[in-house]
């Protein structure tokens, strides 16, 4: 196994090394970056130029040049811009923003993609299929830009025009009652009969809810409070527990109930933690502990077969904590929109962060940082998880043929363990590496993203690169986009190799 | 719960199957379950609908090929702007009726005009124009060039194999926005046509991929045995026996590669890299209006009301394409082909008695 790692990471090498090359030239060769000096009336030009010059070694021919620049890239340093300023401070800079554009909406995406495709599987030829089919060729047909418009004035702006009215309005209200009812409608199946009250059902429920929201002003002040926390939780339990180990699984069911329960009576305890250890580092710590605790509630539970319930009872735990935090940042809200940067419209269109918002708050630059990404996130996910909702919908179907689901369902297997167990796990395994070359292709497609809501990342470099033919500049980006690409088809690789038995690596 | 419904066995429906595909060619087949896929025969019409529509809307030159168009105005002409029945703020606003009663009617400016008066409709229909074209130059070029490499890398295997595959893998490291980003900021004032032929250099390396593997495995049957020991040609071997073979997969791959190319025009176009003024595409449009979808959302909706219907079509042909030549896909059988069929058993069983 090792020998074949260093054997494919050597051959990586040789890749990134040609397709730089390449690049390297094609960039030299297709633009000056002196034309604009050489035209230019200033009395310092021909100085400049010398200078310019000198720094880029612009007298070297290309393929020699590139040599130059590698030697550079060896010891860690990316070269000057044109002006002078080092390549990778701007790197360093831009990555980490383009990250946090795509990261989330790639969860999402694979999420929603991966339950969507599926349903749609296994209710093969419905109406709900259908109308899923037909979505998602919609969203593959829509250029990404064009949705960003879409979502800034229906979204953002039509959000903070309901939030300065202050009210849901009857034929809003009425429509996702609607659209609610059809959804929950089509996802469980069964006869016409149950179809209509599962219809109803949703229909009054959202409706009511949504009245609820509209009687006690809750977007003004938006929070759970430890009843919603609880009831949430219990729910969270369940369904956690019913997709992961079934409900006749009673010590995982046990173990993740009692979560809730302890996830609850630690509603208050929390908010002491989050108010006076505000930051990341206690998130993560409170996680952690969220998990041990999980692990050790699940020992507890579980005498025998012990690994479903711990599995269970750690996923609803953390899924309870989200929950808390959640309510945290709904409780920010009120502040936040108050304040003078934002001015009671809190959805923003356009770049990554409120400048004008006071600092030192680190719930408000939170909530301020996940506002910011809102419609980049809904416009990549809705783009992106359509190729998810075919692909896993596809994979399932072929893998429903297999002889071992038919084996699994001539042992008396539950359904539900036939799915999730024998069909669901081997979905996921093309699904991994798809997902993983894909991650790295949207860094660089995250170009358009980018522009549309004004962040300022890896798009911006790579715009200013190319339009002040600034060779250095260009190459960092490619190096930083390619390197990621070739990385992502290992990881890929070895992810395959390790998921799916029956894949042999040669060493 | 019912999420987990078991699936009803469909034991009749192989039968079923069976029966339609006996007695007829492996073209027939395909054909037929072309045929039969609803949204890819309604794509096919609309997309032929709208390539007649918009080809014939304008004055067309590309090298030797010319005509005039049915349209009055071109994209250069520019009419005084319309206020008569616009709004104040808004002069030139579209002009389309098709509501109810009123009938359907174009007028001077169906789909309005831009700032500087020029006929939005001309310019929707140039841009759609030039969508198009890059789609089908992109797909011919990336096509062809896929196949070719695909299948000598197949074919022929050893050291023009290991050449060509890493000559994929080079291309491949880099997003194909990237490229053609790079292409367009460099070549895109050549014209829409050129932009397109070099973007298509850039467009064959999933397809090559693709055919290297179906050569690979189709070199090895026996009908390729059969063709060499009958003493045919390498080149006979692989246009007339391995290719057809392999048709499958090209002709869904390049589907799919032009759907990506209109969104890749569009794209680029937008950042800027893509067509220039003062030619115009339907990412420039957008692109141009984005900001004014407030006031005058027109300018805004017809160009990508083209962007998405010309790309949805070649979505779904893609997909009739893919499903037509996939020898596992099964199709749906209505309840009452079933119900039909059961009877026809039942009364073949008693005629036995």
């Amino acid at each position: 196994m090792l020998a074949y790692i260093g054997r494919r990471i050597s051959a990586l090498l040789v890749i990134l090394l040609g397709s730089t090359f390449i690049l390297f030239n094609l960039a030299a060769i297709s633009g000056d970056p002196t034309q604009g000096l050489r035209g230019s009336t200033d009395p310092h030009a021909k100085a400049l130029l010398a200078a310019l010059i000198r720094n880029l070694h612009l007298n070297v021919p290309p393929p020699v040049r590139y040599f130059v620049w590698l030697k550079g890239i060896i010891v860690g340093n990316f070269g000057t811009t044109n002006d002078g300023n080092p390549v990778s401070t701007y790197l360093a800079s831009a990555l980490p923003t383009t990250i946090r554009l795509i990261f989330l909406s790639t969860i999402f995406a694979i999420v929603l993609g991966v339950a969507f495709g599926i349903i749609s599987a296994l209710r093969q030829y419905s109406r709900f299929d259908y109308a899923l089919t037909l979505f998602a060729f919609l969203m593959f047909s829509l250029p990404v830009f064009w949705v960003a418009v879409l979502l800034k004035q229906y979204m953002a702006i039509g959000f903070n025009n309901f939030l300065a009215a202050g009210k849901i309005s009857f034929i809003w209200l009425l429509g996702a009652s609607l659209i609610s009812a059809i959804f929950w409608g089509s996802v469980i199946s069964g006869t016409r009969k149950r179809f209509w009250m599962t219809f109803g059902v949703a229909l009054v429920s959202t409706a009511a809810v949504l009245e609820l929201i509209n009687v006690i002003h809750w977007f003004d002040d938006p929070g759970l409070g430890i009843v919603l926390v609880g009831l949430f939780g219990v729910g969270i339990a369940l369904g956690t527990t019913f997709l992961s180990t079934g409900l006749a699984n009673k010590s995982a069911l046990n173990s993740s109930l009692a979560m809730a329960a302890i996830g609850t009576a630690l509603y208050y305890p929390d908010q002491y933690f989050f108010n006076h250890f505000a930051g990341f580092g206690t998130l993560l710590l409170l996680a952690l502990v969220t998990a041990s605790i999980a692990v050790v509630v699940g020992l507890f539970f579980a005498k025998v077969d012990r690994g479903p319930a711990i599995r269970t009872s750690v996923i609803s735990a953390m899924l309870i904590g989200l929950l808390i935090t959640v309510d945290r940042l709904m409780q920010t809200w009120k502040p936040y929109v108050a304040t003078d940067a934002v001015n009671g419209r809190p959805i923003p269109t356009l770049s990554q962060s409120n400048s004008l918002l006071p600092t030192g708050n680190f719930w408000m630059s939170f909530l301020d940082a996940l506002l910011h990404l809102l419609l980049p996130t809904i416009a990549l996910t809705l783009i992106s998880f359509a190729g998810y909702i075919r692909y896993s919908r596809g994979t399932l179907l072929e893998v429903m043929t297999q002889d071992y689901i038919r084996t699994a369902r001539a042992k008396g297997l539950p359904e539900r363990t036939v799915i999730m167990r024998h069909a669901f796990r081997n979905t996921l395994i093309p699904l991994t590496t798809i997902v993983v070359v894909d991650f790295a292709g949207i860094v660089g497609g995250a170009i358009i993203t980018e522009r549309v809501f004004g962040w300022q990342g890896m798009g911006t470099i790579f715009n200013r690169a190319v339009s002040s033919y600034d060779l250095n500049l260009l190459m960092g980006f490619l190096l930083i986009t390619s390197s990621l690409v070739v990385i992502a088809n290992l990881v890929a690789d070895l992810l395959y190799a390790a998921l799916d038995p029956r894949i042999r690596v040669v060493g | 719960m019912t999420i987990f419904s078991k699936k009803k066995i469909e034991s009749a429906s192989t039968d079923i199957a069976l029966k339609e595909t006996e007695g007829l060619s492996q073209g027939q087949i395909i054909r037929r379950r072309f045929f039969r896929h609803r949204g890819a025969m309604i794509s096919m019409v609309v997309l032929i609908g709208i390539m007649l529509f918009i080809f014939s809307a304008l004055d067309f030159k590309l090298f030797f090929i010319k005509y005039h168009g049915w349209w009055k105005y071109s994209i250069t002409d520019q009419p005084d702007l319309r206020t008569q029945g616009c709004p104040v703020a808004l002069p030139g606003c579209p002009t389309l009726t098709i509501t109810p009663g009123k009938g359907f009617g174009l007028g001077d400016h169906p789909f309005g005009q831009d700032d500087i008066g020029r006929d939005y409709f001309a310019l929707v229909m140039r841009g759609a124009q030039r969508s198009v074209l890059v789609m089908f130059i992109i797909g011919a070029i990336g096509g062809a060039l896929g196949t070719v490499v695909g299948a000598i890398a197949g074919f022929y295997r050893g050291k023009i194999d290991a050449i060509l595959m890493r000559l994929v893998d080079f291309i491949i490291t880099i997003p194909t926005i990237i490229i053609g980003s790079v292409i367009g900021f460099h070549f895109g004032n050549l014209g829409v046509i050129y932009l397109a032929i070099f973007l298509g250099l850039f467009a064959w390396t999933g397809l090559s991929r693709l055919v290297r593997g179906e050569f690979l495995s189709l070199r090895e049957r026996e009908f390729v045995d059969a063709a060499r020991v009958a003493g045919a040609s390498n080149r006979r071997i692989i246009f007339k026996h391995i290719l057809p073979n392999a048709i499958g997969v090209i002709i869904v791959n390049v589907t799919l590669t032009m759907s990506g190319a209109i969104l890749l025009e569009t794209a680029l176009s937008y950042l800027g890299f893509g067509v220039v003024a003062p030619d115009t595409s339907l990412g420039l449009l957008i692109s141009n209006y984005q900001d004014s979808f407030t006031t005058r959302p027109w300018l805004f909706w017809y160009p990508g009301l083209f962007i998405i219907l010309i790309a949805l079509s070649v979505n779904f042909i893609g997909d009739g394409l893919r499903d037509a030549f996939d020898p596992r896909q099964r199709r749906r059988i209505s309840k009452k082909e079933r119900r039909s069929e059961k009877v026809g058993v039942k009364n073949k069983e008693s005629a036995r008695r």
